[in-house]
This record gives structure tokens, sequence and C-alpha cells, in this order.
């Protein structure tokens, strides 16, 4: 029990920096998500075409990957550089790598809520004369959107997860990365991995309590 | 809904309104892999010399597929353990004995809430000394992914319908052979589709071994060709990430496939479940887009 004391402030920060990761995240990937499927559904093919092979390919990437080619391959060969400080460099391309996959799954729980519109919503918006950018905003995402906020929920749960993964994206000042310091001079200690757990714990549980109570409160009447 | 509803059959102005919409959209992906190019180029990455050893094959026989053999074997030893804890904690969560239920329903969430690369990292710490990356990776993925498939499991005994166990006790059979003789056959056929995708979602995560240092695919790719090609870091990641998605898309493929089978198979009154996914509460099987998110983490 002495050790996490100790550790306690370290950990702490570095658990902060996940914190601030998946709330950058969280903003980040729900627009891009959002946008990637309206993409998926618009008129124009190219789009289409765009936002699928997009999804397809990061849902089937592992996300270490994602983060290793991000600092490997943006960050290094293509001069992506946020900072000239390497530590906020990294922090900002593992935020991208993060949001970029997210994305991919965000996009495919809105696009299961698109799915549950009934088609006669769509039919009367376009007999009303909206077109497909106004029918999208004004009718359909606002009822999809409240058919998947539970799903969407899970997603940011696991992404809170995935912000342990940024290591592999060269950041390591995250809770992962000084819990793995801790236990180079301790050994692996139980009380320390206990303490982690929970304060995760502390954070997803919440959300995923507010997001089913939300679930139920905005649920369509059908 | 299908997408197309959502607009019109385009009239004359609406098609050069897509046209438009078309060329401009097809001009910013141009202009996106065209500084992707150039970047690459500007750091000669395009050039032949680091693109000649993936011609060449010694570079497969030494790094590429010791490498992939050691992700598939880390996800092969994975798969099996994760699918007997799953059905021995997904069989417990439906004991009649409540002490029974609560431990191992306590035992699958916890493991479920935790991530799985502090888990790693963990059990990795445990085992002071040696190579134990292979052990640490696979039991991690184990435990995870067990708990997920507990779930599911426990999903898809509860998604036969009542009357099939009812019918199997009016006929004097007893509750284990209730459970292995009728209730089990049916739900495996049910649960089919949603244990494939989380073996991609396994699948997956092998890469985390990569920050233990265990030499699978992505190491081989990202550290060790690298350092023995000219830094050949493009070339590799392309072909490594065409190796991932190739068979995760395989995998998903053959899921996709089961689904619709066991949705028309008549050996089983119990329609396919959604996987679970990293969802701690407030998500039934039946909630739209619970399906979109497998495979997250």
């Amino acid at each position: 029990m002495d050790e996490l004391f100790e550790y306690a402030g370290f950990l702490a920060e570095g658990f902060l920096e996940n914190l601030k990761l998946a709330a950058i995240c969280a903003v980040a990937s729900l627009i891009l998500g959002t946008i990637l499927a309206a993409m998926r559904v618009s008129p124009t093919p190219v789009l289409r075409g765009v936002g699928t092979v997009y999804v397809n390919v990061l849902r089937n990437t592992p996300l270490t990957l994602v983060l290793a080619f991000s600092i490997l391959g943006l960050s290094d060969q293509l001069d992506l550089v946020f900072s000239e400080e390497p530590r906020t460099n990294a922090f900002w391309i593992v935020a991208l790598g993060l949001s970029v996959y997210t994305a991919a799954f965000v996009c495919e729980a809105i696009r299961s809520g698109i799915n549950t519109v009934p088609m006669g919503q769509a039919e009367a918006a376009r007999a009303l004369g909206l077109g497909f950018f106004q029918s999208l905003t004004l009718i359909i995402l606002p009822q999809a959107f409240r058919v998947v906020v539970a799903p969407l929920g899970s997603v940011m749960i696991a992404m809170v997860k995935n912000t342990t993964v940024a290591v592999a994206g060269g950041f390591a000042a995250d809770v992962a990365a000084n819990m793995r310091e801790v236990f180079d001079t301790t050994g692996a200690s139980i009380p320390i991995f206990l303490g982690i757990v929970v304060a995760f714990m502390a954070v997803t549980l919440p959300i995923g309590f507010f997001t089913g109570w939300l679930a139920r409160r905005l649920a369509v009447a059908r | 809904m299908s997408s197309s509803v959502l607009f019109d059959a385009p009239g004359p102005r609406a098609r050069i309104r897509n046209h438009l919409l078309t060329a401009i959209s097809l001009v910013a992906v141009g202009a996106v892999v065209w500084f992707i190019y150039r970047g690459f180029d500007d750091k000669g990455q395009w050039d032949g010399k680091i693109w000649a050893p993936f011609v060449d094959p010694s570079t497969w026989t030494d790094y590429i597929i010791p490498g992939l053999l050691g992700t598939l074997k880390a996800a092969a030893a994975a798969a099996v353990l994760a699918l007997v804890f799953g059905a021995v904690f997904g069989l417990a969560r439906l004991s009649e004995h409540r002490w029974i239920r609560m431990i191992a329903g306590f035992v699958v969430e916890v493991f479920r809430s935790i991530p799985l690369l502090l888990l790693i990292f963990f059990i990795y710490f445990l085992m002071q000394g040696g190579d134990y990356t292979f052990f640490a990776l696979v039991l991690g993925l184990t435990l995870y992914n067990g708990s997920v498939l507990a779930e599911v499991v426990r999903a898809g005994v509860l998604a036969v319908p009542n009357g099939q166990s009812e019918a199997a006790y009016a006929i004097g059979l007893r509750k284990s052979q209730v459970m292995r003789m009728i209730l089990l056959p049916q739900a495996v056929t049910a649960m089919m589709p949603a244990i494939v995708s989380q073996l991609v979602v396994l699948l997956k995560d092998t890469a985390l071994g990569y920050i233990i240092a265990y030499v699978d695919l992505l190491n081989m790719g990202f550290k060790l060709i690298p350092a023995n090609f000219f830094g050949s870091l493009i070339p590799a990641a392309i072909v490594i990430g065409i190796i991932y998605i190739g068979l995760n898309m395989a995998l998903s493929a053959l899921a996709t496939w089961l689904e619709k089978r066991s949705r028309r198979s008549r050996k089983t009154a119990a329609p396919p479940i959604a996987p679970p996914g990293p969802a701690l509460i407030g998500m039934g099987p039946a909630t739209p887009g619970a399906a979109a998110i497998e495979g997250m983490e």
C-alpha cells in the first residue's frame, strides 16, 4: 500500500494526461465521425467511396499500428509537427491518431442509427422540398443521434481505455508509461495496479451510467 | 432505411451540383494523396532500394513470415484459452447458485473494464526476469477477450426461447442434460458470428505485443525491417498494414457469412446475438449500433 501513496502524485500526473487525451479525442472523433457518416450516405459516389474505404481501413488496423504510423510516418517523415518540444508533439500526434481511429467507430454507430430512422421520415422531408443536407441535419441526424447515445457511450468508454496505448505513438508520459516506470523500480505492485484500475473505472462507469440514462431519456417514442 | 431515400433522383440542376461536388471531392482526395506522395518522396521513401527488400524472398522468410507466425501463434493460443475462459465464466454466470453467479459476474466485469495494455504490463512485471512477453500477451488477451466471450455465451444461452428448456425439463432431462443437449447446441449457432467478431478484436489486439517487445508482425515491420534495410519504414508500414487489414477483413467476412447462415438456420430457435463490445452497462444485445462498435479494442 505504501508504494501506491509514494508514487500517487506521479501516477496521477500521468492519468491526467490520459484524461486530457480522452477529452480532446471525444470532441474530435464525434465531429469527424459525424462528417464521415454524412459522407457515407451522401449522393456523391466519390465521398461515399472515401468514407467506406476510410472506415474499413481504420477499423481493421490495430490501434498500435495507427499510433506507431502517426509518429513514425506522419510526424517523422511527413514533417507533421505540432510543437518543437517532442513531448507536446507526441501528445498531439497521439490525440490525432486516436481521434482518427475512434472516428471510424463513431461513424459506424451513427450510420446504424440512421438505418433505424423510418423511411417515411426521409420521404416526408423530401416531400416538403428539403434537400439532402437539410433533411440530414434537420430530420435524420437528430433522430439517429438519440438512438445511438448508448453505443456512442460504449465507443467513448473504449476510447478512454485506449488512451493507454499512447506509448505506441511516442507519448511516454501517460499513466501506462508511468506505471511501467514505477514497476521498473518497485516491481509489479498490486496496490498500484488496482489503484489505476479503480481510477479508470471512476471515469468509465459514470460515462456508462450517464449515457445509459441519457439514452432512456432521449429514446424516440415510436 | 436505405441511404438512397435520403435524396431524390437528381434533376438537371442537382446533377450539375453532384458533378461539381464529385469534381471538388476528387480534387481534394487527389491533393491529399499527392501531398502524402510528395512528403514521402522528399524523404526518399519511394526509392527502389528500400522497396527492393520486399521482392526479395529472404526478407519474407527471415522477417515477415516469422513475424506473422508470432502474431498468429499468440492469437491462436489466446483464442483457444479465451473460448475456454468464456465458456466457463459465461455458464457460471447462469448458475443457479447465487454466490457462483456473483463471483463470475464480478470477475467478468472487472476484466472487461481494465485497459488491456495495463493488464499486459502488470502480468509482464509479475513474471520477473526471462522472456515472458508471449506469456504476458496471451494471458492478458485471454482474460480480456474471455470476459467479453463470457457475456456472449451468457447472451447466447439466454437467447434460446424458454419453451426449449421447459420442454426439455418436461420430458425428464436433468439440469446438466438440458444445458448440454438442448441449450448449448442452439446457443452456439446463435453465438458464432459474435465469437468470430471477437476473434477479430483479439487478432488486432495482439499488436499490443509491440509495446512489450514481443516479436510479432508489427515489431518486425516497424523495428527490425527499418533497422536492417536503410530505414525502409513506409514500405514496411504499407506491407504489414495490408497484411493486418487483409487478415481482419477475411475474418470479418467469415463473421458476416456465419451471421447470414445462422439467421436462416432452422437448427436453432435463437436469433443471432450482437457482440456485447466494451460496454459496461446500458446496452442490451438488441440495441442498434451494438454491432457497429465491435472491434474497437
